[in-house]
């Protein structure tokens, strides 16, 4: 029940849209997010959209992670971090 | 899947692994209290990526799992009046009441149906105004506001046969319970999901008043072994802080949309869980204004005295002090076929877990 995953609003009709996880059709109410538009992620939890995806920090934390990676094969046995 | 798969690479793994393994100077225990990480953590068999002076203990974050025997006791005996359907999510369906599971009891004629939001639940009664349909609010601050949502669009049509049965709990009190408690541990890594709603800020009292490290957590393997990585680098560096991982969903204020709704609908107030007993302000129940949604006050139920002993250790495990193979009933009297406590039952419970992807260990 606490399983909340990402996914895709692909039609709004009032508060309710219609959403695809991993191209499953679920409904969604989108009463908590804000300014939402088709082809936005959210997250769905137990039928309802609960926040919006943030694209910019998903980005950045790939971006970290990479980094580590990089650190970690580049540079074997020196210092990482 | 979008902003799934990216944090799934193994390269991604291996080399958190490796860094873990070169941090861990010392030993580590980190509590999750998110019945969803639990359920991750096993899944992807991140314990086996730790070095063994990591150690994760699991929480009372399975909604569940802490849902007491009372309150299932209460939804069969509603659903068992003529006129009353509750409507329930299907977690619920085979945890162990004082003598029935819901499961068992629409075998005898209850009329228990299972639904997969609040919204469902509303339709129900809109598609049949004669039948009272009975909303069962079980979850903590992520499930809360599509309930508190629900049940203002039931109030502003007007809906008189529409009702919640509450078992809403919020988490950082009981993070809370637990440390008072004397649970022994050097960090949590705290519910992402939750955080999405009451923002990171909610733990902060953790670092300030305990001295423990946290980290707001994501649910993919990247996001697991990455935050054990910061837990790490906070206890080495004895600096104490709330730091999010989880910044895709999670933002310090969290959803205030999502706020407002709770607090328009419910207001806290004392509850008792599973396995941790009674904890002050730590559930919602309707306010005032809403009272007329409440089914555990418009409706008049008989209970069966609590009777049943076992020896089930679900509130040792839920505290994190014991860990499932500890316990007598484990996969020998009880499993995911026959139960005998809410944590072998619940997909998020540590048992249920621990049983389906560590038995062979
Ligand atoms: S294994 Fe079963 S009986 Fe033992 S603590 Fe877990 S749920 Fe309870």
């Amino acid at each position: 029940m606490c399983l909340s995953l990402p996914a895709r609003i692909i039609s709004i009709e009032g508060d309710m849209g219609q959403v695809s996880v991993g191209g499953v059709i679920f409904q969604a109410g989108l009463q908590m997010v804000e300014g939402v538009r088709v082809g936005d992620y959210v997250l769905l939890h137990a039928g309802f959209a609960i926040e919006k995806m943030k694209e910019e920090e998903a980005m950045e934390t790939l971006r970290l992670l990479k980094e580590m990676e990089d650190a970690i094969n580049g540079s074997d046995g020196d210092e990482v971090c | 899947m979008k902003f799934v798969d990216e944090f799934r690479q193994r390269s991604q793994t291996e080399s958190l692994a490796r860094l873990i393994a070169e941090a861990a100077t010392r030993d580590y225990t980190f509590m999750e209290v998110c019945g969803g990480h639990t359920s991750a953590i096993h899944r992807f068999g991140i314990p086996s990526l730790l070095p063994d002076r990591v150690r994760l203990l699991s929480g009372p974050g399975c909604p569940v799992c802490v849902t007491s025997a009372d309150y299932i006791d209460r939804l069969i005996a509603l659903a068992s009046l003529r006129d009353v359907t509750v409507a329930l999510f299907g977690d619920l369906m085979r945890v162990p009441g004082t003598l029935l599971s819901p499961a068992a009891a629409v075998a005898e004629g209850a009329d228990l149906r299972v639904v997969l939001s609040a919204h469902e639940a509303l339709q129900m009664a809109r598609s049949d105004p004669r039948r009272k349909i009975v909303f069962s609010g079980v979850g903590f601050e992520t499930t809360a506001p599509g309930t508190a949502v629900t049940v203002m669009q039931a109030d502003s049509e007007g809906r008189d046969n529409f009702y919640v049965l509450s078992a809403h709990k919020l988490m950082p009190p009981a993070m809370e319970a637990i440390l008072k408690d004397g649970t022994r541990i050097d960090g949590f890594i705290c519910p992402g999901h939750v955080a999405v709603i009451t923002g990171a800020s909610a733990f902060d009292f953790i670092p300030e008043r305990y001295g423990l490290a946290c980290v707001v957590t994501g649910f993919e393997p990247a996001d697991l072994l990455m935050s054990v990585l910061m837990l790490i680098r906070q206890v080495n560096s004895s600096s104490p802080s709330v730091e999010t991982e989880y910044s895709r969903a999670v933002s310090r204020e969290g959803n205030q949309r999502a706020q407002a709704y709770l607090t328009e609908v419910f207001e806290p107030c004392d509850v008792q869980w599973r396995g941790l007993g009674h904890i002050a302000l730590s559930g919602l129940r309707l306010r005032d204004r809403y009272r007329r949604f409440d089914a555990g006050a418009a409706f008049t139920v008989s209970l069966p005295e609590s009777i049943r002993a076992s020896a089930c250790i679900c509130g040792e495990i839920l505290r994190g002090v014991r860990t499932p193979p500890e316990c007598a009933l484990y996969a020998s009297q009880c499993t995911p076929e026959h139960p005998e406590g809410a944590c072998m039952v619940s997909e998020e419970g540590a048992c249920n877990s621990w049983f389906k992807y560590r038995h062979d260990e």
